[in-house]
């Protein structure tokens, strides 16, 4: 079994920076801003690497969706094992609209023309937290999906996937080609090895536009306002636990 | 009472920030043209953030422990050469990372931002060890050290003397022929990474009536009848990092592992130092950025007299001076390092690069104590670590009255 992999990479805000909405509230402050691959695109990757050192796969693909910089988490795919990238380039200021909707017909048609077996993507992003691009891309090509995926094992054309949903865990078994969504108990992603990240750069990278792909990328959606979360009000004290009780109680939690 | 304790994962997370943010601007993708220092290839970017990271998570929790047992753990050991820091320029058919001089020198910087230990023996390897085999190593010599120096193999660089330091060409270690052997008699002292090596590049004597013109690169290995590693020093700091005396009785080597041609060793120990001297400025400069990042991040948090000790004036102005002179000391190794890897004349700048940069360290990390105040002195916070690391600076690798020496040399030179 030898197996084409299409994995989604989403350059976003860095985890660990302190996100600051513009004054215009029109969004978050991009500009000069620590970007990186999206955590759980990343948890995607390894699976893909790992399914390409288990020779399940031979071949992994990494796409980006974004303006000019999103070559720079291609090529940290590409240092993680990707075969080769793909950039599928939107300008800046239609980038501010792309939505999962559109990305979702761009990932399908990518992988009709690469004829791939297995799509992976992270579970959601860390800047829209949408979790839908995977869900539509299925639905686009009417594949079956597991999202959320906590273990994924393949046999064959089948992939049996243990899901974390909200009851527990859900062991589902579902036919290739399929979508699968990962999730943070994946799998712990590797460090781009130095050879590795002076290797990617020989590694070959495609690019296209939405329309090179017939995929119109109209805004289907407007953004009227984003804004801080309330600021955190301080708690109270009470003195005994009984009438800590008595409060939960009058809130109505039993 | 303020929760100082709590601090310490805050002022992490704050410096983390604000390395994210010094990165994101390092970025060529969207540049035009940068003519400045800090112009970086998409590789060197990756390879500064990509060790960063390794160096943050995975090693900087265990940097104090390797302090304690005045040793690199091997798990740590292991991680440098898995993904590939102790090959940093080695071609990739033999194993290493195929990557430029530039590139080590921000590998050695990130590397000391968290540890001074990792960062040396990471620096040694690269800029002196792997970089003499490269240039002078006959194919022989090549096909069999450098893939292990990519993989799993340290190396140590033996000059010093008890009684040869500065004047390293009084060195007394000799090598006397005996058909095609030679056999090293001789002790040196202060090798750094001795504990784990297993090689040698032993600087000794095979004719000592020719005076410093018998002085002769000989390639050792470990397990050679007659090599002894003696005790490890009991150093200030840099505690993990290996500094042993390694005696040699009678100890055989045969003439194919002589390192280029014999009786030149004492030029190959010069040209390999004036490199090697970049790299001990990264080491400073990132030590004194490391220690620099944290200190700042909590005198923006620390109180007194109801406001941030950062916004008193007699802070900033201390704060902004040292700043600056980082600034002038980075400015200088990276300039130094392009002018080698261009190819440039660079021993003026290598050596004024040194100089500045171990200076620099010092003082920084001398006022991060006071800024920080008590807790500064205390072993519980990172900086006094920092303090007695950088110390070495101005010693080891040339002295700080060495470098001046070379640098009016070279101005004299200048004005013929």
């Amino acid at each position: 079994m030898s197996l084409r992999i299409l994995v989604g990479c989403k350059r976003a805000i860095d985890y660990a920076v302190k996100i600051q909405v513009k004054s215009d509230l029109s969004g978050v402050v991009t500009e000069g801003v620590k970007h990186a691959l999206n955590p759980f695109d990343e948890i995607a990757m390894e699976e893909a690497v790992r399914l390409k050192e288990k020779k399940l796969a031979n071949e992994v693909i990494a796409v980006s969706c974004g303006p000019a910089q999103s070559q720079d988490v291609l090529r940290t795919a590409l240092a993680l094992g990707a075969d080769k990238a793909v950039h599928v380039e939107v300008p800046a200021k239609e980038y501010e609209t792309l939505q999962p909707i559109h990305v979702s017909k761009i990932l399908a048609k990518l992988a009709e023309q690469e004829k791939v077996d297995l799509i992976i993507l992270g579970k959601q992003a860390i800047d829209d937290d949408c979790n839908q691009t995977g869900q539509m891309t299925a639905a686009v090509l009417n594949w079956p999906q597991a999202t959320f995926a906590s273990k994924l094992q393949l046999k064959d054309k089948e992939a049996t996937c243990e899901r974390e949903i909200d009851g527990g865990l859900e062991t589902i078994s579902i036919k290739l080609p399929a979508v699968v969504t990962a999730d943070l108990r994946l799998n712990t992603p590797r460090y781009a090895t130095l050879p590795n990240i002076m290797k990617a750069k020989k590694k070959p990278l495609k690019k296209f536009s939405p329309k090179d792909l017939g995929v119109d990328i109209t805004p289907r959606q407007e953004i009227v306002k984003v804004c801080e979360p309330p600021k955190r009000q301080g708690g109270g004290k009470v003195a005994s636990t009984e009438e800590l009780v008595e409060r939960i109680k009058k809130l109505g939690v039993n | 009472m303020f929760a100082i304790r709590n601090i310490g994962t805050k002022t992490f997370r704050l410096c983390r920030n604000l390395a994210q943010k010094n990165v994101a601007n390092l970025s060529t993708s969207t540049d035009t043209i940068n003519r400045s220092l800090y112009n970086f290839s998409d590789e060197e970017v990756q390879l500064k953030e990509t060790v960063g990271r390794l160096a943050r998570e995975k090693i900087e929790s265990k940097v104090r422990e390797m302090e304690q047992k005045g040793d690199v753990l091997p798990e740590i050991r292991q991680l440098m050469f898995d993904n590939g820091l102790m090959g940093i320029e080695i071609p990739g058919k033999y194993g290493g990372t195929e990557s430029s001089f530039f590139s080590s020198i921000l590998v050695v910087e990130e590397l000391g931002k968290v540890d001074g230990s990792i960062s040396v023996m990471c620096d040694i390897q690269n800029t002196l060890i792997n970089t003499l085999l490269m240039q002078l190593g006959s194919d022989y010599l090549k096909d069999k050290y450098l893939p292990r120096l990519a993989t799993d193999m340290i190396g140590s660089f033996c000059l010093s003397e008890s009684s040869s330091g500065s004047d390293a060409f009084a060195m007394r270690t000799s090598a006397s022929k005996n058909g095609d052997y030679y056999t090293i008699n001789g002790n040196k002292l202060w090798i750094s990474n001795s504990k784990h090596a297993g090689v040698f590049f032993v600087m000794a004597n095979v004719n000592p009536s020719l005076g410093y013109k018998g002085i002769t690169c000989f390639v050792v290995d470990r397990d050679t009848p007659g090599l002894t590693i003696g005790k490890n020093e009991d150093k200030l700091g840099l505690l993990a990092s290996s500094t042993c005396a390694v005696h040699f009785d009678d100890v055989k080597v045969h003439e194919k592992n002589i390192l280029g041609k014999i009786g030149q060793g004492y030029k190959y120990a010069i040209s390999i130092l004036n490199e090697g001297r970049i790299g001990i400025g990264a080491q400073m400069i990132g030590l004194a950025q490391g220690c620099f990042d944290k200190t700042i991040a909590y005198t923006r948090e620390r109180q007194q007299f109801g406001q941030r000790i950062f916004d008193f004036q007699g802070m900033q102005h201390q704060i902004s001076h040292v700043a600056t002179q980082l600034e002038a000391a980075r400015l200088l190794v990276y300039n130094a390092a392009r002018l080698k890897e261009a190819g440039k004349p660079f021993i003026k700048e290598a050596a004024m690069a040194k100089y500045f940069a171990s200076e620099v360290a010092c003082q920084t990390t001398s006022k991060c104590i006071d800024w920080m105040g008590g807790v500064g002195y205390t072993k519980d916070y990172p900086i006094e670590k920092y303090y007695r690391d950088c110390k070495v600076g101005t010693i080891y690798e040339g002295t700080s009255n060495i470098q001046l020496n070379t640098i009016a040399k070279l101005i004299d030179a200048e004005f013929k």
